[in-house]
């Protein structure tokens, strides 16, 4: 029941390596990291989800916020590596068709 | 009061002192009970401690009451941390006798009608899983056969939750109206929600029109979990998508619209995801054991299918439902 996540940024490119589970727990702890550089001007960000083996709706809280953050700064955000269970919960929502997202078996699904 | 402190203590000490039996500590531990709930602090009992032994052994040298002296100086602090602990503890007495009146104030206010329609049974259920609930149902009909139902769900939980519902409930208010088609009623309230909330909190919220008349559902869906169709006929069970955002996202958002025709025994199922979500030690609850759950319990009525679905997911999952649970079912009679 934990979170890990990395962050490397160079030249206003975010990359960023989450592992665990986000659910009302760790949230908070993934929203705090994201956070400090959503307000970036133009910022390109590619989040890996492929060791995410859990979210719930508190976690897509999260990406959505840093998704609008990095929009309103001109910014771009990827989402990469996905489930077929969080493929689903971003389709469903809806967010799946605004948002840049790529699953983890491209073209399978 | 010291003076009773003091004599208690002195007898309790003097008959450790001769025999050291379990029977005395035992009584120690009981008068430290009595002492604390007396809110005597800690400094005052090695007080009473050295005054009762300088009582029953005057001949001990100076160097073990300056000891004492010490101790006692040091345990003020310690003292002050349990007063801090009362006060804590009363204070979230406090909050919990006023989260309890807010969860009342929620249930009073966001209370909704269930319509009664011909050749439609209805059955509900919806189960906060801490005190406030963030999932919601909303019931609007009128005298010519129309009823809609929203099935709305915060994310967030709690007390941020649960104020973000009453803005759902007064923008449906705000329309009053039975007629009005999924696509409108989410594109309104997209935008009371779009306008009020902060970035990190959305709501999702299935809309149905039902038209007792011609026996039909039209349906759309902002993010909401897919409500399931079950065919009587074939025993199949379909989900009724429609694309559409979660409401709050944005102002601009459009929301795509469906119709089905109920027939005899048809299902319509309704839900947040606290009932698709669920967990146990095995993994994930999958959507066909709901299925499965409906299935078994076709023949009975609406209601009665809605509490063993509930009954069974928490049976499943040790009575521990981690997210507000919500289930509606449609059954055309």
């Amino acid at each position: 029941m934990n979170i890990q996540v990395d962050l490397k940024e160079e030249d206003n490119f975010l990359q960023a390596y989450i592992s665990g589970e986000i659910d009302a727990h760790t949230a908070p702890v993934l929203r705090e990291k994201l956070e400090h550089y959503q307000n970036h001007k133009g910022l390109r960000a590619e989040l890996d989800l492929s060791d995410v083996n859990y979210m719930d709706s508190t976690g897509l809280g999260v990406f959505v916020a840093f998704y609008k953050g990095v929009n309103s700064n001109d910014g771009h955000v990827k989402l990469k590596g996905l489930s077929p269970r969080l493929k689903r919960l971003f389709d469903i929502t809806g967010l799946g068709a605004i948002m840049d997202i790529e699953s983890a078996e491209e073209g399978v699904n | 009061m010291v003076q009773k402190i003091e004599s208690q203590y002195k007898e309790i000490l003097m008959q450790y002192m001769q025999r050291q039996s379990e029977q005395n500590l035992y009584d120690g531990q009981n008068f430290s009970r009595q002492l604390i709930s007396e809110n005597i602090a800690p400094e005052e009992v090695i007080s009473v401690h050295k005054a009762v032994m300088q009582e029953m052994y005057s001949e001990l040298p100076d160097l073990v009451w300056h000891s004492f002296d010490l101790l006692i100086e040091m345990m003020i602090s310690y003292g002050l941390a349990l007063q801090e602990r009362e006060s804590l503890l009363q204070r979230q007495e406090e909050l919990r006798v006023e989260m309890d009146l807010a969860a009342n104030v929620q249930e009073t206010l966001l209370k909704t009608k269930m319509p009664s329609l011909e050749g439609l049974d209805i059955g509900l259920l919806s189960i906060p899983a801490r005190k406030m609930n963030g999932d919601y149902i909303y019931f609007v009909s009128d005298d010519n056969g129309h009823a809609g139902i929203a099935v709305a769900d915060v994310i967030g939980k709690g007390l941020p939750a649960a104020l973000c519902m009453s803005m759902v409930k007064f923008g449906m208010d705000s329309l009053n109206n039975a007629e009005v088609n999924p696509s409108e009623v989410l594109n309104v309230i997209n935008r009371v929600v779009e306008k009020s909330i902060d970035d990190s909190m959305f709501v999702s919220m299935f809309y149905g029109k039902y038209d007792a008349k011609k026996a039909t559902l039209t349906y759309g869906s902002a993010g909401h979990e897919p409500a399931i169709l079950y065919r009587a006929e074939d025993s199949s069970f379909t989900e009724l998508t429609a694309k559409g955002l979660l409401l709050g996202v944005t102002p601009v958002a459009t929301y795509e619209e469906h119709t089905v025709h109920l027939e005899k025994n048809d299902l319509v199922i309704m839900m947040t995801d606290g009932v698709t979500e669920g967990r146990t030690s095995q993994g994930f609850i999958s959507r066909e054991v709901i299925f499965e759950l409906i299935e078994r319990k076709k023949d009975h009525s609406a209601q009665e299918i809605v509490h063993y679905v509930y009954e069974e997911l928490e049976r499943m999952q040790n009575a521990e439902f981690k997210d507000d649970f919500t289930l509606v079912i449609y059954k055309k009679s």
